[in-house]
């Protein structure tokens, strides 16, 4: 608990933040992949929806993943404050006080749900409100410091986005939108264990349970390698099931094959330095893999509607 | 020394807070416009079709 050592140092400079630590404590870049892999969902449902009712739909996911990553950030300050990557957040740095980022995502929570309920409907309202309870209190108050397994069901909160989106137009859950979460829940393993393996010491430092620390290295490339594996699979679904069309199926067979390569050759490698190295640029490959899947969904569904295919 | 360091740090204090303000400002007429234009978008002309 070593926030309740620092408050007393702090306070002094501690309330009076910046206009910037609170944009910061809505994590903005986890922001960006929110709002991408929600507009898809939104974009891909069927029947439409007014422009303007939908952009307010977008912000209001938008601002409702914000929330919770400020109540991520109110939680785990004294984690926050150990590990390199974000020990310059707001509150550990010291330029805010906890109880204001804790206020400030219960605000933003409350009205990004209400808002997304009168605009749109109640399920999708339901959906984000549930999103945010999921990575707030199971994620991060509950699983991330108790196991290894943290980031696989933490992943789902991560998975929902898309679906809220889908949700807002069409007011139902089907299976095309359960397997744009299906597709999220799955590349996020890979993803975060990657990262982990070339940033062991920090989870360490910080008594996390990541996967790396706990099961060992040759435990975790294995289970890299097995959710690839998986992940490749769910990415084919879309064109099993006469969602998508040749675009995407080409896209995604093209960018999965490279995904499994890079796990593959991950999984291969037996010494300290090649490993960090090949973590790293499977990490760094995930990230626009994920991005050309959801580019390939808009693409091909837009050339339907167009007659191209 | 101390007085105008302390100055300085107040100075720096309420140009904080009144930024903070301006932004807080800016999000709640945001916040009332959307949910006005909204109001149009959803009900049209009917949203003044209803018993008095």
């Amino acid at each position: 608990m070593a926030y309740v050592h620092h408050s007393n140092e702090i306070s002094h400079r501690a309330h009076e933040a910046r206009v910037e630590d609170y944009l910061a404590l809505l994590k903005p870049r986890v922001m960006s992949l929110v709002v991408f892999t929600a507009l898809v969902g939104l974009l891909l449902a069927p029947g439409g929806i007014n422009p303007f009712v939908g952009a307010v739909a977008i912000l209001c996911i938008a601002i409702g993943a914000g929330a919770s990553g400020a109540l991520n950030m109110w939680y785990d300050a004294d984690i926050d404050a150990v590990m390199s990557r974000t020990a310059n957040r707001p509150i550990p740095a010291g330029r805010m006080e906890r109880d204001h980022a804790l206020a400030f995502g219960l605000v933003l929570s409350v009205f990004s749900v209400a808002l997304l309920g009168l605009a749109t409907n109640w399920l999708a309202a339901g959906l984000l409100a549930f999103t945010i309870f999921f990575y707030a209190v199971i994620y991060t108050m509950w699983l991330k410091r108790s196991t290894p397994q943290n980031i696989v069901i933490g992943g789902a909160a991560g998975a929902f986005p898309p679906m809220v989106g889908w949700a807002a137009v069409t007011g139902t859950i089907s299976i095309e939108s359960v397997v744009l979460f299906l597709i999220i829940f799955l590349w996020t393993p890979p993803h975060f264990w990657a990262l982990a393996l070339y940033k062991q010491s920090d989870y360490g430092a910080a008594n996390i349970p990541m996967l790396p620390n706990v099961a060992g290295e040759p435990a975790t490339k294995l289970q890299i390698l097995v959710y690839s594996v998986l992940l490749v699979a769910s990415t084919l679904i879309p064109s099993w099931i006469g969602f998508m069309g040749p675009i995407y199926t080409a896209a995604a067979v093209g960018t999965g094959a490279g995904f499994l390569w890079f796990a593959w050759a991950l999984f291969r490698t037996t010494e300290t330095v090649a490993m960090k190295k090949a973590g790293r640029v499977l990490f760094t490959y995930s990230l626009s893999y994920l991005a050309v899947i959801f580019l390939a969904l808009i693409t091909d569904h837009v050339a339907n509607m167009l007659g191209w295919l | 020394m101390v007085e105008p360091v302390k100055r300085d740090e107040e100075a720096e204090a309420a140009a904080r807070r009144r930024r903070r303000s301006v932004a807080l400002g800016l999000a709640l007429a945001a916040f009332v416009i959307i949910v006005y234009v909204l109001t149009i978008v959803k009900m049209g002309p009917a949203v003044l079709d209803r018993p008095l």
